[in-house]
Order: structure tokens, then C-alpha cells, then sequence
């Protein structure tokens, strides 16, 4: 299996886009080595600005360069961002609606070795709080890159969230990117798995165990979670037994809340959350926490047999 | 004199043409918080006579074209005042006077604080402290890398600027080199909770500034020359953000709102109203 970085390809987009997008500027608050926008600085260094450790002053300054004209992209730790920064994503950039793209990376619990203080559970969750704020996960590298290329043409503020690891490459998401539009990912009929970000590779591996206990599970994968696609979610809702969500994330506000609140107010079926429980990670390899905060396969495949086997 | 789209200008020595300008806006103020009964009358009051500079004689503006792009821009960061903000745009003719009377109500485009989508003339939205700066300089910077020539005009509260967002700006501006940006502390010494140098002390302002790599002006933010001279000054600096820290009274022009720090957030009722509007009256 082939594995890359979201966040390269987040910055390959950007890369990408620069010959495109003239108006296209990139900022960066001392992490562009960790982010990767230090490649775009070298290609195009008047047109990238380095805010040193400042995610407040950056989110408002995008605000300003983009009531200007421009198109920038904000860059720093999810955590950094959603976190530090709260207050000016949502007043200097969702509420007046400002065309500014903040491209978060290190999101998540494969963060790793930093720890629980820089790894990012709940952003998802205050993104999409924000009225006005489109929030997308891709799933691994390429999916980042389409994200990217989409959020640049897509008009208002968007969240991007990549990871610090490398992630599976999986080529079955490799569909035409379009935001608010999920992707059935395998037919299934018994009961609905969805993914998003790179939990689509766990999600596909628990595929695997359910059909081989006879199990035929659908899979879904939803890299934008805001706007979420609610007929291909309804659907799944009517024609299988239940929901189960996989998402590198806290299940308090993320993918699993958005896609319980939707069915339960359209076709009330079961929904089980497998993410970060409500709890701090701590320091290990990506792969150490995965396994110890039950975000692998098989806890995707328990939370499906919880339903299959509720009376 | 006048710009492009016609507004006349107030003459450089008309005193007596500013203080007239500055009467009627501070009567718009006093109205709006009034009517609205909510709304934030002594920091708009205290800021009146630096708007009145600004969008009278300073700014290159066009009132018919806010979209105009070589305008200058001027950004409220202390977004709570924005009476005194609405009052001289209706009176410049970005919207209908009759617009005012609907601050703060459901419907309008007069937000409590400011938001750009809204309403013509407003250049950043605003509120929550420290954002208009942040905005303003980012906003300076877009004119720097098109070579642009028109001014940013940033008006801080003292109080605002204990915000750390504030700093961040400010070094920002400096590294940038960003010389087309004019900010203006309205150093009035009171806060919401109080005298500022109780609640949080920002004494000494100007080399505080100065070490941030500012050009740093003190000034009477009540004396129009004064304001427009220092102006003249921050715009002729090359190579850095100039700040002018404009030493103001809270509530001025009205007698008993002058220095108390009530009137920072609470409106005036039918009797303080009348009375406010009789103490501008004589002070002219």
C-alpha cells in the first residue's frame, strides 16, 4: 500500500494554483516547514507571507487581503486555528463571509508525539458551528489536493483539515471531488458505513470483515462535512438497518452529530460514533494511538454488529 | 474644495465649519443611542471630532461609489461606536438619514456593531476587540502588493488595545513596512470597568508604540488642525505604520457625560436625552 501526505497535498494544490489564480496568496504562522507551504514560498516567495507565531493577527489579516481582492490561504495547526483563533474565524472570516481558506494540518490524533495539547479533536466540531463556513476532510492525498483545487473556485470561507502522517492512498475515493457531495464508495445493503478524512481506509478494511462474516455493508465516504450530502445519507438511512461513522475526530460535534441530526430528523435509524471518545490523547506513534483510541476496523465492525444484533 | 463625487469638503482653517459638522453628528448620536435606547454614546462622542477630520477634510472618499477602488479606507476597531461611525456616513450620504433610526433593530443594515456586507461605506466588519487592526493592516498590506496609493485609517480604543491581537498587528504592520496605514489610539482613559490605568495600565503609550517600530505622534484628538497636520505628518513617513495617539475626552460636548465612565454603554432616558442635546447647544 502506498502511503503520502494530505498535507503535500494540500500545498501541491496550492502550487498548482498559483499559475491559475494570480490573486492567490498563501500565509503561514512559523510552522511552513510542518505545513509544507515552504514549498510554495520557495516557488513563489512574493507571494507567500509569514506571519510568525501570530494565528490571531493571520486569520484577520486574510480577512483584510481578501476584502482586497485576494485569494489567500491561512496555514497553521488545526489546533491553532480552531482553537487560538476562534474568534477571528468567526468574526473576521465566517460572519462577514470573507473568502479566505484556511488550510489546517496536523489534525487529529495522528498528530503524534506532540500530544494531546497540539492534537486536534474538536475542530471539526467549531468549524462547522460557524454559520457561513464550508468544512472538508479529504481522505488522503489526492482527495487533500482536489479538496484544495475546489476550495480555491468555491466562493466564502473554507475549513481544510489534513493530517500530520502518511496516510493510506486510496484509489477508491478517487472520484470527481464536488463540495457538499459524499461518494459511495462500495454498495452494501445491510448496513451503511461512512467515513471521512482518512478514516475511509479503516472503513473499507471493516467492509472486508463484515462481508466475509456474510455481512453486505454500504460505504460511504464524506470528505465534505459541511454541507453534508443528505439525500445520498437519507438513502442509506431508508434502504439499510443502521449508520455507523468513523472520523479522526471527538465524537462530540464532528461527522457522527451532523449525520445523527440529519437522519434522525429525516429517517430515524440507529447511528453509532466511532472517534476520539470524549477524552485528551496523549504523546505515541500514529499508528499506537489509532489502535488505543478505537479508531481501527474493528471497532468500526463492533459498533456494526452492535446494531445488526439490537432487538 | 471637494472630492470626485462632489461632497464639499470643510476647509483646512474653517474651525467653525468643523465644530458645526461635529454638533450635528454628536445630535445623530445622542438620537440613534436614544431611539435604539442601546448603543454606546461616550466613545462615539469622545471619537467625533477625529471622524469629522477624516471623512471632512482628510479622506479621498466617494460617498455614491463606496466601491471606488482608490478610496481611502477607514476602520472602526473600537466597533462598539458605531453611532458616531453610521451618523457620519449618513450625513456624507452612503444611506438615508432616516436609516439611523433604525440602529439596532431587527432588519436594518445598522448592526450594533459594524459589518461590511451590510452597510455602504463601512470598510471591515468589526466588534470583538483587536480584529479591526488585524483586518486594517491585512487590508494595507493587499494595497502594498499592488502598489497602490490610498491610506488606511485605523481608529483603536485605548481600552481595545490591552487585546494582545492588537501587538500582533502591530508587528506585523512594522515588518511589512506598511506606511500606508494611520492608525489613531482614542486615548480617553476609560473602560468599560474604569479609569484604564486601574483596570490595566497602557501608560506609557507612545514609546510603547515607538518600540514596535511606529512613528509616533501625540496630539489633542479634540483640535482639528491638530489632527489633520499630524496627518500630513503619518502620510509623509516612508517605510513604517505611523500611530497618532489622540487624547480625548469620553462623551465630549456634552457636560455631564464628560469623563464618566456610565456612559460608556448606557443610553440616555427621555429627561438625559433632552438635557444632552440643551449641553451641546450652549457648548458650541
Amino acid at each position: 500500500m502506498e502511503y503520502k501526505e494530505t498535507r503535500r497535498g494540500y500545498v501541491d494544490a496550492l502550487i498548482e494554483l498559483a499559475e491559475t489564480h494570480p490573486e492567490l496568496v498563501v500565509l503561514d504562522a512559523d510552522v511552513a516547514k510542518a505545513t509544507k507551504t515552504e514549498l510554495f514560498q520557495d516557488r513563489f516567495p512574493g507571494r507567500f507571507f509569514n506571519c510568525g507565531v501570530q494565528e490571531q493577527n493571520m486569520l484577520s489579516v486574510a480577512a483584510g487581503l481578501a476584502m482586497e481582492g485576494f485569494l489567500p490561504f491561512a496555514s497553521t495547526f488545526g489546533v491553532f486555528a480552531t482553537c487560538r483563533a476562534a474568534d477571528q474565524m468567526r468574526n473576521s472570516i465566517a460572519y462577514p463571509k470573507v473568502n479566505v481558506k484556511i488550510g489546517a494540518t496536523h489534525c487529529g490524533i495522528t498528530t503524534g508525539g506532540d500530544g494531546a495539547s497540539h492534537q486536534s479533536n474538536e475542530d471539526i466540531a467549531i468549524a462547522r458551528s460557524f454559520p457561513h463556513m464550508t468544512v472538508l476532510v479529504p481522505g488522503d492525498y489526492e482527495e487533500a489536493r482536489q479538496a484544495t483545487l475546489a476550495a480555491a473556485n468555491h466562493p466564502g470561507p473554507v475549513y481544510l483539515r489534513f493530517g500530520r502522517d502518511s496516510y493510506p492512498v486510496v484509489p477508491e475515493i478517487h472520484t470527481p471531488f464536488s463540495i457538499g457531495k459524499g461518494k459511495l464508495v462500495k454498495k452494501g445493503s445491510e448496513i451503511t458505513l461512512i467515513s471521512t478524512g482518512i478514516m475511509v481506509n479503516e472503513v473499507l478494511k471493516a467492509q472486508e470483515i463484515l462481508e466475509k462474516r456474510g455481512i453486505s455493508a454500504r460505504v460511504l465516504h464524506f470528505p465534505s462535512v459541511k454541507p453534508l450530502d443528505e439525500p445520498l445519507l437519507i438513502a442509506a438511512a431508508k434502504e439499510t438497518r443502521g449508520i455507523v461513522t468513523a472520523e479522526e475526530h471527538s465524537i462530540i460535534g464532528g461527522l457522527g452529530e451532523a449525520v445523527a441530526a440529519t437522519v434522525a430528523a429525516n429517517c430515524p435509524c440507529a447511528v453509532r460514533r466511532v472517534g476520539v471518545q470524549d477524552v485528551f490523547g496523549e504523546s505515541g506513534m500514529a499508528g499506537e494511538l489509532m489502535d488505543k483510541y478505537g479508531l481501527r476496523a474493528p471497532d468500526i465492525v463492533d459498533e456494526a454488529m452492535r446494531i445488526l444484533t439490537m432487538k | 474644495m471637494k472630492t470626485s463625487a462632489g461632497m464639499e469638503k470643510i476647509a483646512r482653517n474653517d474651525l467653525a465649519g468643523f465644530r458645526k459638522k461635529a454638533k450635528t453628528i454628536r445630535e445623530s448620536i445622542l438620537t440613534m443611542v436614544h431611539q435604539a435606547n442601546s448603543g454606546h454614546v461616550g466613545g462615539s462622542l469622545g471619537a467625533t471630532d477625529p471622524l469629522v477630520a477624516l471623512y471632512y477634510h482628510v479622506m479621498d472618499h466617494r460617498p455614491d461609489h463606496p466601491d471606488w477602488e482608490d478610496r481611502d479606507r477607514f476602520i472602526l476597531s473600537k466597533g462598539h461606536c458605531t453611532p458616531v461611525l453610521y451618523s457620519v456616513l449618513a450625513d456624507c450620504g452612503y444611506f438615508p438619514m432616516s436609516d439611523l433610526a433604525t440602529f439596532r433593530r431587527p432588519g436594518s443594515h445598522l448592526q450594533g456593531h459594524p459589518y461590511q456586507p451590510k452597510t455602504p461605506g463601512v470598510e471591515a466588519s468589526t466588534g470583538t476587540l483587536g480584529l479591526g487592526i488585524s483586518t486594517g493592516v491585512g487590508m494595507a498590506l493587499g494595497a502594498k502588493i499592488r502598489n497602490q496609493g490610498h491610506y488606511y485609517y485605523i481608529l483603536c480604543g485605548d481600552g481595545e488595545i490591552q487585546e494582545g491581537q492588537v501587538w500582533e498587528a502591530a508587528m506585523f504592520a512594522n515588518k511589512y513596512k506598511l506606511d500606508n496605514v494611520v492608525g489613531i489610539v482614542d486615548r480617553n482613559y476609560l473602560q468599560t470597568d474604569g479609569n484604564s490605568e486601574e483596570i490595566m495600565p497602557l501608560d506609557p503609550l507612545v514609546p510603547k508604540w515607538e518600540s514596535f517600530g511606529w512613528h509616533v505622534q501625540e496630539i489633542d484628538g479634540h483640535d482639528y488642525l491638530a489632527i489633520i497636520d499630524a496627518v500630513t505628518e503619518a502620510k509623509a513617513v516612508r517605510g513604517k505604520p505611523s500611530m497618532i495617539v489622540a487624547n480625548t475626552v469620553k462623551g465630549k460636548g456634552v457636560a455631564f457625560m464628560e469623563n464618566v465612565v456610565k456612559w460608556h454603554g448606557t443610553p440616555p432616558d427621555n429627561d438625559e436625552y433632552n438635557k444632552a442635546l440643551k449641553a451641546l447647544e450652549n457648548g458650541i
